[in-house]
């Protein structure tokens, strides 16, 4: 059985919402992998919480989406291919280890939590969820935070692999800022002084500024989020509209 | 099992409708920080509480089991302590 993949004419409004909708659904589903995997019980509802509470964004802002595209938030998340999809590419990067997994969940939430807040007060359709989400990152921030802090203050193999996960990661932070249509903009000094500071706390480097990949807004993806929609999407493509 | 970076930490909560906080269970955690964190992720989930107290599993002093004859048994025949004589008026409320 094949179902026709779906295309949406994402201009202006769409844009903006599809972006920030996949954005959340996708680290979602990676936070998700850590299910029964976590170092600690303790860690692994804390991980499966955050999936849940970014799923739930995505979900709301799909809602939004479909109003304005004739989708329901179903077709929206299981029926696009990865060109569809409007994600950063950070989001979409395998787990890695903890650290790598912890120190993305911070890059990311250190940008999204004031963007919810400014959101939430800027007369914006998505206001409303702003509004919710932003109790959600803030908790994200903190939790993030403090895990990151304590793997770069912890022991010589916590510090190397935090360190090497910005590494890796920071190349891929610029994405963030780049403008959506009609969107509030978190000013890139609200940014570098949150991480900062955690970084400075964590004894951990700033890596030096280096060229900035880009392209998930424009739906040019890695080769990991084929992957990860296969998995995500595959009973719905197999089985059209399963319920449960 | 806990471990010398990982201790125990007794979780407390105090729900909506809760006079006091109520002990609940425990989490592992490195130190208080992360055990609040670990505290609401496993036991609010579904809106437990308001309020949540976690404590060093190692800071509670306990009785021995052992002692139960001694400690406890000695108050079984003295049913002149329960307040079962009084009439409590209702305006009391909780108490």
């Amino acid at each position: 059985m094949v179902t026709t993949s779906i295309t949406v004419d994402d201009t202006g409004f769409l844009r903006l919402v599809l972006a920030r909708a996949d954005d959340a659904l996708v680290l979602g589903h990676r936070l998700s992998e850590w299910c029964g995997h976590a170092p600690i019980l303790e860690e692994d509802l804390s991980l499966a919480n955050i999936a849940l509470d970014l799923i739930g964004q995505a979900r709301s802002l799909y809602a939004l989406a479909g109003a304005a595209s004739g989708h329901d938030e179903d077709q929206l998340a299981y029926l696009r291919d990865d060109r569809q999809y409007r994600n950063l590419l950070m989001l979409e990067q395998p787990n890695g280890d903890f650290a790598c997994t912890i120190a993305r969940l911070f890059l990311y939430s250190a940008y999204i939590d004031p963007y919810w807040r400014m959101l939430a007060t800027s007369g914006s359709e998505l206001a409303p969820v702003a509004a919710k989400a932003a109790k959600e990152s803030a908790y994200h921030l903190r939790h993030s935070a403090e895990w990151l802090i304590r793997l770069g203050d912890g022991t010589a193999e916590s510090h190397r692999r935090a360190q090497d996960a910005l590494e890796r990661l920071f190349p891929w932070t610029g994405e963030m800022f780049e403008p959506l249509p009609d969107d509030v903009a978190v000013p890139v000094a609200v940014w570098d002084a949150q991480v900062d500071a955690v970084l400075a706390e964590a004894t951990l480097a700033r890596p030096a500024p280096k060229w900035q990949q880009t392209g998930g807004r424009a739906g040019r993806h890695s080769e990991h989020l084929g992957h990860l929609l296969a998995e995500m999407q595959h009973l719905q493509r197999a089985f059209p509209g399963a319920t449960w | 099992m806990s471990t010398p970076a990982t201790p125990i930490w007794e979780v407390f909560i105090r729900s909506r409708s809760g006079l006091a906080h109520r002990h609940v269970g425990s989490v592992h955690a490195a130190d208080a920080t992360l055990a609040l964190q670990a505290a609401r992720d496993v036991y609010t989930r579904r809106g437990e509480g308001l309020s949540l107290w976690v404590v060093p599993s190692s800071a509670i002093v306990a009785s021995d089991p052992a002692d139960k004859e001694m400690m406890f048994e000695p108050t079984g025949s003295k049913i002149y302590r329960h307040p079962t004589f009084y009439e409590v008026p209702d305006e009391v409320g909780h108490m």
